[in-house]
């Protein structure tokens, strides 16, 4: 075990030399590593691998939270599918739940690369800043949930009151129950979704302290003698960033944008707890929870929950064929 | 004359500071307003919502007490440290079941060769391919069925499974940057592997347990989806989280709920705080060492 080899060649070369032990002990390890990690993938397939594979089933079938004994009663029906694709407010839902997700991740991700790039450098006071901006992250959703709705609140909440009574608002506005506002921007009045708006702002305002956490470690760990050498050259600030910073932060802000998109699309919390879904801001992930708990209708929401998976698992595909692609490019 | 360079560094560093001032002005106001109203009395609020900075002798802890407080006849109170219990045997028991599993897969992982080993690591990550939401379907339904649904350990198990994957990527890291010469020298010295991993692996690495510790407690302690799920019916197992959420649906008063939104966030706040140094030594110590 002293000389651990590493590659293939040295390692062959070994085993030639003391077989015997050698396989004895390379067994034992193998059966230690199962050993080790079989709880782990025991939970991870009881809890994920299992479910899912439950749930395709559900999606073909007739089934009822009321009549839950039929669970093992396997039939074959298409008609969740059609009661799910076949939905008045599909379309909305669909149109709703891709402006929540990409709004959500590239206001996320942008405001983490901003604040990345102001504290970068070092001042006084720096950790205190960045402690704070972590707090978002932090704090419990029900908490934040709590707080902003109390912010937003029409009647005493500080937002609509310095609206109307400061900036002269014609009346308050309901950031979480109004589905579109008619705002009058030099004599022409533009219909703005404000309940969407709201819960995209605070998407992005619960998350994008983890955005700047990895932007900031990236920042980090870059050299700084190109930077240098393009400053010696004369280019300016904007033009190093756009050339010299920009394309070494690339890779992090790629990742950061697929995990973002993975999880706001698929975000329930939120929105559930700010709007209930109501006022144009009702995302896949309500629709799904409001098949199962409000219509009782397991089938319909496994169907839709499924149809969810595919499009995460498509987009996941896309993006891992085209970061392949593009590391060829780079390589090459 | 400015140049184009001088004009840009002026802009941008005046940028960069109204950036930051906006960053912690839009963290921290939520936080501090959420500690002001849980002080002030209701009708302080509504006489005056811009007064932002009240008077010593208005603020008292009168939200708190009705929040916590038992309800009796003619005193309304909404209970919740009676669900902090449940909250804490959550959370620590999501802790001490991933740390467990965690250590034991990151070790596996860094330390042995066995057959399908990257299959089976990259296997794990599959829990974050599958929407939360989508998992609970049949997950509703298998505990509803085995009648387990309004049970805390169901809910354990489930955090678990959410967050192992993640523990054993932390853990993995730190592992790699701890020399193996050490478990070496010890098993030469007679322990087994399992010896190994206790006696010398563990205490190495007891930095980033902690900062691995400190997540999933997070992770737990703030969930909500699955804590509605499953324990809707069953009140007397409720979350913290879940119980607040609850209250303001039977429109409690905005100083209540603030006061409730302060006590469920504390835990959290103050573990992040205390822990923040360690993050960071326990970082540092592995950038030394690799």
């Amino acid at each position: 075990m002293a000389q651990r080899t590493r590659t293939p060649e040295v390692a062959r070369a070994g085993a030639a030399h003391v077989r015997p032990r050698q396989t004895t002990q390379s067994v034992r390890e193998a059966r230690f590593g199962l050993a080790l990690v079989s709880p782990t993938l025991l939970i991870v397939l009881l809890v994920v691998v299992f479910p899912f594979l439950w749930t395709i089933i559900m999606a073909f079938q007739r089934l009822r939270l009321v009549d839950l004994q039929n669970v093992f009663h396997i039939t074959f029906t298409l008609s969740n599918f059609a009661r799910v694709l076949g939905s008045d407010d599909l379309w909305e839902m669909v149109r709703t739940t891709l402006i929540y997700s990409v709004g959500g991740t590239f206001l996320s991700v942008g405001a983490g690369l901003l604040t990345a790039l102001a504290l970068q450098r070092a001042f006084p006071g720096r950790w205190l800043i960045r402690a704070i901006v972590l707090v978002p992250y932090v704090i419990p959703v029900v908490s934040a949930v709590l707080v902003w709705k109390t912010l937003l609140n029409p009647q005493f909440g500080p937002l609509n009151v310095f609206g109307t009574e400061v900036l002269g608002w014609d009346k308050p506005i309901a950031f979480l129950s109004e589905r579109s506002h008619r705002f009058e921007i030099l004599g022409v009045g533009i219909d703005v979704p404000v309940a969407l708006l709201t819960v995209i702002a605070f998407e992005a305002w619960k998350t994008f302290p983890l955005a700047f956490l990895f932007i900031l470690a990236r920042l980090q760990s870059l050299p700084t003698d190109l930077d240098e050498a393009a400053r010696v050259d004369g280019a300016t600030p904007l033009q190093r960033f756009r050339y010299i910073t920009l394309p070494q932060l690339s890779g992090v802000i790629a990742l950061l944008v697929l995990l973002r998109f993975i999880w706001t699309f698929q975000n329930f919390n939120d929105v559930y707890l700010l709007t209930g879904g109501a006022a144009g801001t009702e995302v896949v992930a309500v629709q799904v929870y409001n098949y199962l708990i409000a219509r009782n209708d397991v089938g319909s929401s496994a169907a839709l929950g499924l149809l969810m998976s595919v499009v995460l698992m498509t987009a996941f595909a896309v993006y891992y064929r085209y970061g392949v692609l593009r590391q060829e490019r780079a390589s090459t | 004359m400015m140049t184009r360079e001088r004009i840009e560094t002026r802009v941008l560093s005046i940028a960069r500071v109204v950036w930051i001032a906006v960053v912690t002005v839009g963290c921290l106001v939520p936080l501090l307003y959420m500690l002001l109203l849980s002080v002030r009395p209701l009708q302080g609020v509504l006489a005056d919502p811009l007064d932002l900075i009240p008077s010593l002798e208005e603020l008292n802890l009168q939200s708190y007490r009705e929040v916590v407080r038992r309800p009796e006849p003619g005193q309304r109170g909404y209970d919740l440290l009676s669900y902090f219990a449940n909250s804490l045997f959550v959370a620590i028991g999501s802790v001490v079941l991933t740390i467990a599993l965690s250590v034991l897969g990151a070790y596996a992982a860094t330390r042995l060769r066995f057959p399908f080993k990257n299959v089976i690591n990259t296997s794990f990550f599959a829990v974050y391919m599958f929407p939360g939401i989508v998992m609970a379907i049949p997950l509703f339904v298998l505990f509803s069925r085995l009648g387990l649904r309004g049970e805390l350990p169901a809910l354990i198990i489930i955090y678990l499974a959410s967050t192992v994957p993640v523990a054993v990527y932390m853990l993995r890291n730190y592992f790699r940057s701890i020399p193996q010469s050490l478990e070496e020298a010890a098993m030469v010295d007679g322990c087994n592997r399992m010896q190994v991993v206790t006696k010398i692996v563990l205490p190495l690495a007891m930095p980033a347990i902690a900062a691995t510790s400190l997540y999933v407690f997070m992770i737990a302690w703030n969930e909500y989806l699955f804590a509605l799920l499953f324990l809707l019916e069953s009140r007397e197992n409720w979350t913290v989280s879940l119980a607040l959420a609850q209250l303001d649906d039977i429109s409690v008063s905005a100083t209540v709920l603030m006061a409730g939104s302060v006590l469920l966030s504390l835990p959290v706040i103050a573990l992040f705080f205390a822990a923040e140094r360690l993050l960071v030594e326990g970082l540092t110590a592995g950038a030394e060492k690799g």
